[in-house]
Order: C-alpha cells, then structure tokens, then sequence
C-alpha cells in the first residue's frame, strides 16, 4: 500500500534487478516454477525495498537500512560445510536428526538422512528441478500475501529442506535445519514441511549466518489433529528476513517460538492461518539486543475457523542503542466464533538510547470471542531492585537476577521441557557478556 | 460471551434509522458559488471582512492543499468526495447578529429548539433574557449572580454563529468568547500568535482545506490566573444542501486558567453525503487546564448507508506549559464516516493529557478514531481510556499512538480500549501504536476486559454474584467513570449510553 509513485531505484534495488536477471535461467525449477518466480519478481520490482511508509514495514524501513545487496553464494566448499557441524550442539542432549543447509544448498553428506517409516527428507532445489508433487501443490500457496520480502525469496530461492511427515507419523527425534552462511553473500533459502492427519513433529530451525545475507522461507501445512513444534533461533551478522507461512488445519496444537539474540537486522515475519477449528496455538518470541541491533518480530494470526485458542507471547531485551519491533496482528474472520486469541508484548529498556516500538492490533468480525492484547514499554521495576538491593545483592546482580526472571518466563511458555534448557542457558550467557 | 439484551436494546435505540435531529429548517440561505478556488477563498475572507494577513494565511494554506493527497490510510472506504461539488459557505440570508428576540429568526430559533437545546439556554440565546436577570422559568436555581450551572452558548448555523450567550459576563472575568470569524477582526495579536500553531496549515489534507475556507467557530482566550465562570459551549448545526461546514476552534488557557469547553452537532437527513472538515486547536499555557468535551451525532445516514456525514477532523492539544493539562472526552453515535483522533502534545514538563471516548457504531457506519499522546516533556503523563461498541454492518476501529521522546523522562502512558460487537456483521478493530524511545518511560497498554481487578470481582463474588454479574458491576462503573468526564449539561445524551454494558467486550 505504497502511498506514492514508486521513485527510482536503490543501489540494493539494482543489484537485486540484476541478481535476478542473471540468475533466472539457472534457478532450480521449470515451468510453473519459472512463471512464479517471475511473478513474485514482478510483484517485489513494483513495491521495491519496502520503506517506513509501508504499513508493515514503519518500523524496518529497509529501503534506508540496506545499503548494498550481495550478489549470490557460491556453493560452500568443505571447509565451510564442516562449519554447520557444531552448531547444533547445544541440543545434543535431545539428539536431533540433522539436516545442513551451508551457503544456501542443503548438504547431503552432513545430514541425517537415515530412512523413518513415514519420513520422507530431501533438497528442495532437487524438488522444484523434479517437479515434486507435493512442491508443486504448496509452495506459494500456503498462505496468500504480497509481502515484499516473501516475494523476493520466491523469485530467488534455491535451496532448502523438504520434509514430509506422513498421516499418524510421530517423528521421534526432533528435526534441527541447520543454516549456515560462511560468505560474503546473499542466499535466499525456502524450505517446506508438510505435516499429514495425525503426525507429530519437532522442528528447530538454528540460523547462524554470520556476514551472509539471508531471505529464508518457510512453508508449513499442518493438517488435521497434529502437533507441530517450532523452534527458530537466530544469530546473523548481517540482515536478515525470515518468514513463516503456516496453514494450520483442525485440532492442531502449533508451538512457534522465535529466539534472537546477537544479530544486527533481523525480521521474523509469521503469517498463520487456523484454517480448521478449535486449533490451539502458542506463538512467542524473546530477542535480546545491544549496540545498534535492531530485531523485527512480525505477526499476522487469522483465525478464519471456530473455537481456536491462540496465546501470542513476546519479549525483548534491550541494552545500548538496540531497537526492538514487534507488530502483531489477530484476525479473526466472520464466522470464527468461540475463538479466544490473547497477545502480551513486553519490552525492558535498559539503556536510555534503547527504542521499542509495539503495535499490537486486533481486527475482528465475529462478536462471540474473547480477544486481547496488551503491551508494555518500560524498565525495571526500581522497587523490586531496592527489594533486592536492601537484602546486600549489589545493583549489577540485581539487575541480572530480574532480566533473569523477565527472560525465563517467556522461556518458560515453550511446550517442551528439553527445548527450554538450551534456550535459557543461551540467555545466560548473552547476560553474563553484557556484565 | 455476546452482548447482554440491555445493551442491545440501549444501542438499538441510537440505531441510524432513529435519527431525531434529521429534520430541516426552511431558511433562504446565501452560498458561495459552489466549487473552491482562490475565489472562494476570497469570498469567504471577503464576507468575514477579514484583514489581509488572514486571507494571505487562507490562500497559502489553498495553495498547499491543492498540492496534496487525501489520506488512505484508514479504515474507512467512501465514493470519491468531489471537492469541487461543495458549498464551502452558506449563511442564512440578511444574517445579522441579534441584537434582540425579534433580530433571530424564528426559524432558527425553532431548530434549536427542537434540536433540545434546555429552555433556559435557548431564552438565553435568543436574548430574552438579560445577564444577571433571574429566569422565568425556575424560580430559586438562577437567582443572583451566581454562575452555577450555567452555559455560554455559541450557535454554529452552518457557516455562521448566530448568537454568543454571556458574552459580558464572561468579559467581567476577562474570558473572550467569541465566533472566530469576529476575534480575528478584534483580537488580531493573539489569533496571529496562537491559530495555526498547533494545527499548522500544512497538517494534513483535511486541516489543510479548514485551513483555506473555515468560516467560523468559536474563539475562546482565558486570561492568567482566571477560571472561567461557566462552561462554555458550541452547538454546530449544518443545514443547508451540499455544503461543507469547516469549523475552527481556538482555545487559549493562559497560565494558570481553567476552562471548561462542550461542543455538539447534529444536521439534517439526507441521502447525498456531506462534508464536516473542522479543526480544533487548544494551547495551555503553564499551570492551566482545559477540559474539552464533545457529543458528536451528525446525521449517520439510513440503514442502507444513504447519506450521512463525513466527518473528518483533526483535533489537537498543545500542553505548552509545565503542569499543564488538558482532557479530551467525547461521545460518538453520529457521522457515515468517523476520522478523528484528539490528540495531545505534551510538551510541558510534568503536563499531562487524557482522553476518554466512547464510540458507537451502528447501520453502515465506519469509525476510526483514536488519539495520539506525544510525550516530549519530563514528567509527562497521559491516560486513554476507549469504548468502542460496533452494531448492525458496522465498523468501528480504535487507531491510537503513544510515543515518549529521548528526552521525555519518566513520561507514563496507560491505556484501556476495549471494544464489543453486536451482531455478526459488524466488526470491531485495534490499531495502537507504542513507541518508547526512553528507558524511563512506564506504557502500559491493554485491550481486554480480563484485567478487572481480581480482588473487585473477588469481593462482589463473595457476596453471592455470578462473575457475570460481578463484570457487568464493575464494568458499568468503569464506564461510567468515562461518561461522568461530561459535564453535566450533556447529561441528556450521555444518559442514552450511560446504561451500555461492556461485559462481553472483545479487545
């Protein structure tokens, strides 16, 4: 919803024009494939990079934050596929079955790909060359938006992990997609997980992008009567667009949480549908931030089905000159009635330099629900720190006890004991560096 | 939870198709040729007599408007308004102020009347009865120079004021209360010092038309140190065909000053849409207070949507001095189009600033409204309380910011809108803004009904309530605290909502 007429392009607009132009005969997919991305290009062309008057985007107005757009990865080189190696490792204890994405390619030799009855894992640069089946039903049509960001990973995006979870599948261990990025360039990664009748899965999704660029998708059907888990955790270097597309079907329990931590300019986009009724559902997000980081956690929750249950659930951190966004949207459609939708945004400022910015909305059409919202902008509590202080706790231990206790219960909402360990003890450590 | 029937039944009785003021006063008018230009600009500066400055300050502000584009950003949709299709000033005819009864044209007279202006107030407008003169019509209340009760009244027919009540008495006190259009000629200095400077002329499209063609309006300046004797009060009425009204209002609180201000309007039915483009603009000067008040209930038009009145207006505070504060409460059942967001610039260490609206929507009706608190002082505290109450194909959206600047330490914001839907076509939407830019600052924002103090619901529980009932208790109450910011004089319309539970409410 451009306001003005589309001005000239950016040096990042160009360089992306030109990526495209050059990559488009080589990107995985023919046919119907080709003609998406040529749309999606088309679409992302017309709006450009999108700026603070773009209501979606007031807040990261990435037409003045990105300055240049790198040109593609190369494929990784041994070395830094031996990088991805490691960075699992905080959730060895669940052993997860993993599955490596270095520089934008899924790397076959360091993943897991031993064979589960009603799992099927593979490439999603080799999909969309096949003509995949199930490829070709979802990607692109989960979840209907013109977002800009999602139509530039469409018109780009090479590799990625396709999981299928077949109907009353419980995939026993969790599934960790690990993305790396060891250059100095751009990878627009999208991956998609289809989760039948019945199934069970855990997915945690570890970014560690270093200098790289990335624009990751991910597309997430979920049909009826399953439990999806979703863990995302971020550490990038350099900007940063993710987005989630999730079509939840009936009497699904759906778990998504977003952590980030040490990253200059992310934004996690979520758009969820509850297309079947009385879903339940637990979205969150905790982000700590210092220097100039800035971290965008973005929402778009529809209840178009009755009786869904949805707890939206996010904090940030914020030291130094960090700048915190967090938009979250609760539709819910006509007809959705008995749905119960409750969205809690909380920031802690420690730094007077520090910035949050909330908008919580609500859109609704249904008069039998139960929807609310609630937002806070502050620091901590002085009384509480006097509380402690009077007790002999010196005001720098103090403070970290109560960032402690602000951060563990976000933490704490995930659905899985075993996720939470790895998580809070990551939040330590990013306290302890802080000092 | 749906509604409660009382509830229902309260709304249903505002319904569009119950309309009480739609009626039309036959009146030969003098209209500006239609359409605007720089002529009508001139025009109207011309049938105000106004000096040079004013009408160069109109004509750049014409200049700029010609340059922009109408906003898009709300959430309301409206067939293209078709600005050269408008009367930007229509008076009743040989319209000279009233000197006596026989001065006011008894039309008018009888449209105030029926439009339930009390008695008193309109034997006070008509001139019957002199300043300080006991009223024929009670015996012990109005008796000596006491001011109690008592309200000025500036009656807005269409382009023109009609009458201003007390204008002595109030100038005893040192209070100017006058139609703008007359400050302008008598009071130059302080219209030049202070129009402008909270809205300026390049605010936004629709201040920025008011700002080229507004015809009149009330001026208010309370000198230093003085509470204003009596409220004041505006009562805006469109009546002609096709026209535009574009009102403007000044209010100056000088230091340490207190005023009290009420604002009313309604208009005809019918089924061509017309245009309401006003802007208010209040300055509180250090220690000073304004509390200003609205009863907004434009003709909505029909059920199908028909007609009604497109009110877009842009309302804004500027809370100049330290300790300053100024209140906004409104009550919104009228209007096809709401768009309208009283806001306060909180500018002064330790100012202040609130709002307290409820919005009521029904028929095809589309609100959104909101406010914006602008913390940029020290100290500064703003509160936002928000009922919104959507009915039949209606929708009504709360749009609200709240942003406390580098500098703005300790500034607190808290804010409850909550919001409930009748029926299943109506929808009812939330669309806050919170920008803390300082670590000091405490916001806190919420949008649900669930944050009724456990211990209230608690203590009406124990004493053998349902938890509905408890709610609807203490709910009613809360609401109630926002009616009760009205004052008195408006008792008659916020009676009809006072009743209005919210239990049930969606965020």
């Amino acid at each position: 919803m451009t306001a003005e007429v589309r001005t000239i392009k950016t040096a990042a607009e160009q360089a992306l024009a030109e990526t495209y132009a050059k990559a488009k005969g080589t990107l995985p997919g023919a046919g119907t494939i080709a003609t998406l991305r040529d749309a999606a290009f088309r679409q992302f062309d017309a709006q450009g990079l999108p700026h603070r008057r773009v209501e979606e985007w007031k807040y990261t107005d990435l037409r003045a934050l990105v300055r240049d757009a790198k040109p593609l990865a190369a494929p990784p080189d041994a070395s830094a596929k031996a990088t991805a190696g490691k960075i699992a490792a905080p959730f060895s204890a669940l052993k997860p079955r993993q599955l490596t994405v270095v520089d934008g390619m899924f790397v076959a030799d360091q993943s897991d790909l031993t064979a589960e009855a009603g799992l099927r894992i593979g490439s999603m640069s080799e999909a969309l060359v096949r003509g995949d089946a199930l490829v070709a039903a979802h990607v692109g049509k989960v979840f209907e938006t013109a977002d800009p960001a999602l139509a530039l990973n469409t018109s780009l995006m090479g590799d990625g992990a396709v999981i299928h979870v077949a109907a009353g599948t419980q995939v026993a261990r969790p599934i960790a997609l690990i993305f790396a990025g060891t250059q100095d360039a751009a990878v627009f990664t999208r991956s998609l997980v289809v989760v039948d009748k019945g199934a069970t899965v855990t997915l945690i999704e570890i970014h560690e992008s270093g200098s790289t660029q990335v624009n990751t998708a991910l597309e997430l059907v979920a049909g009826e009567g399953a439990r999806v888990d979703h863990l995302k955790i971020t550490r990038a270097g350099a900007l940063h667009l993710s987005t989630l597309l999730a079509r939840i079907g009936a009497r699904t329990a759906f778990n998504s949480f977003a952590f980030t931590r040490d990253s200059t300019l992310v934004r996690n986009q979520s758009f969820v549908r509850f297309a079947g009724g009385n879903t339940e559902a637990a979205i969150g997000g905790l982000s700590l931030l210092k220097g100039k980081e800035h971290v965008d956690n973005t929402l778009v929750i529809e209840h178009a089905a009755v009786g869904g249950v949805s707890r939206e659930r996010f904090r940030s951190v914020l030291e130094e000159q960090g700048r915190a966004v967090f938009q979250g949207k609760i539709i819910v459609a006509p007809g959705a009635q008995q749905t119960d939708a409750k969205m809690l945004s909380n920031a802690l400022l420690l730094s007077d330099d520090a910035e949050a910015d909330n908008k919580p909305e609500l859109e609704i059409f249904a008069d039998d629900v139960q929807c609310g919202h609630g937002a806070t902008a502050g620091a901590l509590d002085e009384e509480l720190l006097f509380y402690l202080r009077a007790r002999g706790i010196p005001r720098q231990e103090a403070e970290a006890l109560l960032v402690q206790a602000f951060v563990g219960e976000v933490i704490d909402s995930l659905p899985q004991d075993s996720l939470r360990e790895p998580l809070m003890n990551a939040a330590v450590e990013w306290l302890r560096a802080r000092g | 939870m749906p509604a409660v029937q009382e509830t229902v039944d309260q709304v249903r009785r505002i319904d569009v198709d119950q309309y009480k003021y739609g009626f039309e006063t036959k009146i030969e008018s003098e209209k500006a040729p239609k359409g605007l230009s720089e002529d009508t600009v001139r025009f109207i500066s011309g049938k105000k007599n106004e000096p040079e400055w004013m009408l160069n300050w109109r004509l750049e502000a014409y200049r700029r408007w010609t340059t922009m584009r109408e906003p898009t950003w709300a959430r309301v949709e409206y067939p293209k308004i078709d600005y050269q299709d408008i009367y930007y000033y229509a008076a009743p005819k040989a319209f000279k102020a009233p000197k006596s009864l026989a001065d006011v044209d008894p039309e008018i007279l009888a449209t105030y009347e029926k439009l339930g202006i009390p008695l008193k107030e309109q034997e006070i407008l008509a001139g019957v009865r002199k300043q300080g003169e006991p009223s024929q019509l009670d015996d012990d209340e109005m008796n000596g120079s006491e001011a109690r009760g008592r309200v000025a009244v500036d009656a807005v027919f269409d382009s023109v004021s009609v009458a201003t009540t007390f204008k002595e008495e109030l100038k005893k006190a040192g209070v100017i209360f006058m139609p703008i259009s007359e400050a302008i000629r008598e009071h130059p200095d302080l219209v030049k010092k202070y129009l402008g400077s909270v809205v300026p002329i390049t605010d936004n499209f629709f201040a920025t038309l008011n700002s080229a063609v507004f015809s009149d309006g009330s001026f208010v300046y309370v000198p230093p140190g003085v509470r204003c004797p009596m409220e004041l009060s505006t009562y805006f009425r469109m009546n002609e065909k096709n026209t535009g009204q574009f009102e403007r209002t000044l209010i100056i609180a000088d230091k340490g000053a207190y005023v009290s201000y009420l604002e009313g309007c309604t208009a005809p039915m019918r089924d061509e849409n017309q245009l309401h483009a006003a802007v208010v603009e209040l300055v509180a000067l250090d220690d000073a207070e304004i509390k200003y008040s609205t009863v907004q209930n434009w003709y909505p038009g029909d059920a199908e949507g028909r007609g009604g009145i497109f009110n877009f207006v842009t309302k804004r505070g500027d809370c100049r001095g330290p300790r300053s504060k100024i209140s906004w409460t409104q009550v919104e059942t009228g209007s096809a189009i709401t768009w309208k967001y009283p806001s306060c610039i909180l500018r002064g260490d330790d100012s202040r600033g609130e709002f307290y609206s409820v919005a009521i929507s029904s028929g095809k009706q589309q609100v959104d409204s909101g406010t914006k608190m602008l913390h940029l002082g020290k100290n500064t505290t703003s509160r936002i309380i928000s009922k919104g109450i959507a009915a039949g194909k209606s929708n009504n959206t709360y749009r609200g910011l709240v942003t406390a600047h580098r500098k703005a330490s300790n500034a607190r914001n808290f804010t409850n809108c909550d919001s409930l839907l009748i029926g299943d076509k109506c929808g009812a939407h939330t669309v806050p803004y919170i920008e803390a830019k300082n670590s000091s600052a405490t916001f806190e924002h919420e949008a649900t009904t669930s944050k009724i103090s456990e211990d209230m619901l608690f203590y009406c529980r124990q004493r053998g309530m349902s938890a509905e009932e408890a709610t609807a208790l203490v709910v009613n109450g809360f609401v109630k605290d926002v009616l009760q910011q009205l004052p008195m004089e408006f008792a008659v319309e916020a009676q009809k909502l006072i009743s209005i539970s919210l239990e049930g409410s969606v965020g």
